[in-house]
């Protein structure tokens, strides 16, 4: 049971914050952190191996300090890593980046099961999962929320649906993305931390993984971010006085006069 | 192709440093430095008051007009209803079908799917159905080949599609296909009127940043919109449309995945995405049978019970409930939050609602900060009252 596990090295969540009186970015130390949803995936890695045997690898696509989220993947049981980095991955969309993950699966070769997380934190589209199962022609299994089996060459699992979750059947290899539910990731082991500092982390750059030019990078990506701005919060708050018995009238009174009640 | 600083202009002076909001930007001897995570948006550019920032486009591979036209929508059903998402997108394609002077198709999929006829009267030009029993439910591969498939025969340049758990599965799977671009979770959709393109505005970092993509040289541009982001429109009855039935050609395609069963979420009483209202919780309400009396003022309005990260990670309430980043992301017509602080985590998850009422004791809560109406006071004196005042006002 090979498994990979995709990584991405996302910006600190709160450390994205909106400075109210110069509408900037407020950014106490940037400090790079695993994407929250990829350390699920790679958990899920973690204890599939260890139920099934195999080696978990992790990837991640990245400048070169990505580098530490796949020495922290290492100390949580990841038994190999690579970074796949070179100056033309830069401003790839999840189009192109999926297309430099399907080259380094390939060159991986042997695997069973590909899995990501539902999205990042940064980007949050989610889109990266499904277009690496398409370009490695395998099936994709989206919100998986529990593995109950795998044998034979099939693996079942639950999936996390709006309405509640619908158990799948899929052949591997495949792709899946796994929600929060899943698991809970442990911390890393004082062994995995020394396995992790010593750990050789190869860098594959676009020359190893053979990549066609024009199908990474800006030059590959079909999306391209024309503007960026913050939003406007046109919401004004008012609090609500008075005793208990006001304040629920007040609130009533608004709330019909929107017509939401 | 790529951005370069002159240094000649440049005066170190640093505007462009706050501007970026990639953080792609460090100051190197006094000079910016470009970092690699730089997408090239040009926000830095625009900040830049010595027009030092230069950043050059990537040519064009394909001519933009390359015979694409019509705006088309995937309209989600399940067990053969439409989903609300679907009308939204129907009556927002209408109108960028209207400023593009095309046609709106609308593409169904399902068996025995109830009220196709209505998505002409919500403005579809064309509604292309396949109905097949293999269809009926939602199958990743058979949903992803059939569109790709109309889309290479029918050439529309535009195709939205709801940002659910179907939609976020299989239409990046339709973009690869194509090689063409996709944007996730639209919130803003509009035509530019010289250039015909589809002005894609989406949410990032949690909602702190909003952000326009386009998709210029490829065809179709693909965008998915969150339910209750635009507005279900006013059907029109005795609107003229075609009703295409196509067939649904089994030996063209297999599902490798098998739905085996399916398990309804039984404390999920009006679902989360759906929902006009939600009545939400956090640590505030103390113990897991507190929920019962949110669920009371939920059934009283009709609606969906949410709740903050952690009453979920005490096991209080089931994840399906989580709102917030690592939850589900909603946007009603009115939130209620009560007991919850509210983290940026939260309120990544729901700060696009339309009306958000807050209930807590703390004043300072940062919840306050983002609430229309603020009630400081305890949720156990409060929540009843309001629920006794909505019942008597119900009589």
């Amino acid at each position: 049971m090979n498994i990979v596990v995709c990584i991405k090295q996302v910006p600190g969540t709160t450390e994205v914050k909106i400075d109210p009186q110069t509408n900037t970015l407020v950014r106490e130390g940037v400090e790079g952190i695993v994407n929250p949803f990829d350390t699920y995936a790679l958990e899920e890695g973690v204890r599939l191996k260890e139920r099934f045997g195999g080696v978990v690898t992790v990837v991640s696509m990245g400048p070169p300090q990505a580098e530490a989220a796949l020495r922290e993947a290492i100390s949580v049981g990841a038994d190999q890593a690579i970074l796949l980095s070179d100056r033309a991955f830069a401003g790839s969309d999840t189009l192109a980046t999926a297309y430099v993950l399907s080259r380094a699966i390939a060159r991986i070769g042997d695997y069973d099961l590909v899995i990501c997380g539902k999205q990042t934190l940064d980007g949050d589209t989610g889109q990266v999962g499904p277009e690496l199962a398409q370009r490695l022609g395998i099936p994709f299994v989206a919100y998986v929320s529990k593995v109950e089996a795998i044998q034979d060459g099939q693996m079942r699992v639950q999936r996390l649906i709006e309405e509640g979750h619908e158990l799948m059947e899929a052949p591997l290899p495949c792709v899946m993305s796994v929600v929060k539910e899943i698991n809970v990731p442990r911390l890393p082991s004082l062994r995995g931390m020394m396995r992790a500092k010593g750990a050789q982390i190869p860098v594959w750059t676009a020359r190893d993984l053979d990549i066609e030019a024009d199908r990474v990078g800006v030059a590959g990506s079909p999306t391209r971010v024309i503007r960026v701005f913050f939003p406007q919060r046109t919401r004004k708050s008012q609090m609500l006085e008075g005793t208990a018995e006001s304040q629920v009238e007040q609130l009533v009174e608004r709330l019909r006069e929107t017509k939401l009640i | 192709m790529g951005i370069q600083i002159d240094l000649e202009k440049c005066t170190g002076c640093g505007a462009c440093l706050p501007a970026c909001p990639l953080d792609a930007l460090e100051l190197a001897e006094d000079k910016p430095r470009v970092k690699d995570n730089c997408n090239l948006c040009g926000a830095c550019r625009d900040a830049c008051e010595y027009d030092a920032i230069i950043i050059e486009e990537a040519p064009e591979k394909i001519a933009p007009d390359t015979g694409f036209r019509g705006v088309w929508v995937f309209a989600e059903q399940r067990q053969g209803q439409l989903k609300g998402v679907a009308y939204e997108l129907v009556s927002k394609g209408r109108e960028l079908a209207d400023s593009l002077g095309t046609e709106l198709g609308v593409v169904c999929f399902g068996h025995q799917v109830q009220g196709v006829e209505q998505l002409v009267a919500y403005g579809a030009d064309k509604v292309y159905l396949v109905d097949d029993p293999a269809l009926a439910h939602y199958q990743d591969d058979l949903y992803a080949h059939q569109l790709a498939r109309l889309i290479e025969e029918h050439r529309p340049e535009i195709l939205l599609a709801g940002a659910t758990s179907l939609g976020r599965s299989f239409i990046p799977r339709v973009a690869a296909m194509l090689e063409t671009g996709l944007t996730a979770d639209c919130t803003g959709l509009d035509i530019d009127g010289d250039t015909r393109l589809l002005l894609q505005t989406r949410p990032t970092f949690g909602g702190n940043i909003m952000a326009t993509i386009t998709c210029r040289a490829r065809r179709p541009q693909m965008a998915t919109v969150r339910p209750h982001v635009f507005k279900k429109g006013i059907p029109k009855d005795g609107r003229q449309g075609q009703i295409i039935r196509i067939d649904f050609d089994r030996s063209a395609v297999t599902s490798r995945t098998k739905l085996l069963g399916f398990i309804e979420d039984l404390t999920e009483k009006v679902r989360l995405e759906e929902a006009d209202i939600i009545v939400s919780g956090g640590r505030g309400l103390g113990k897991p049978e507190n929920f019962q009396l949110l669920q009371e003022l939920a059934d009283v309005l009709g609606a969906a019970l949410g709740s903050s990260r952690p009453p979920v990670d005490e096991g209080w309430i089931p994840y399906s409930h989580q709102v917030g980043q690592t939850g589900k992301t909603v946007c009603p017509k009115l939130y209620i939050a009560c007991g919850i602080s509210g983290a940026v985590q939260h309120l990544a998850g729901m700060q696009t609602s339309e009306v958000i009422v807050a209930i807590n004791h703390d004043p300072h809560a940062p919840i306050f900060e983002i609430a229309t109406y603020g009630i400081v006071g305890d949720l156990f004196e409060i929540v009843p009252m309001l629920i006794a005042r909505l019942k008597e006002a119900r009589g």
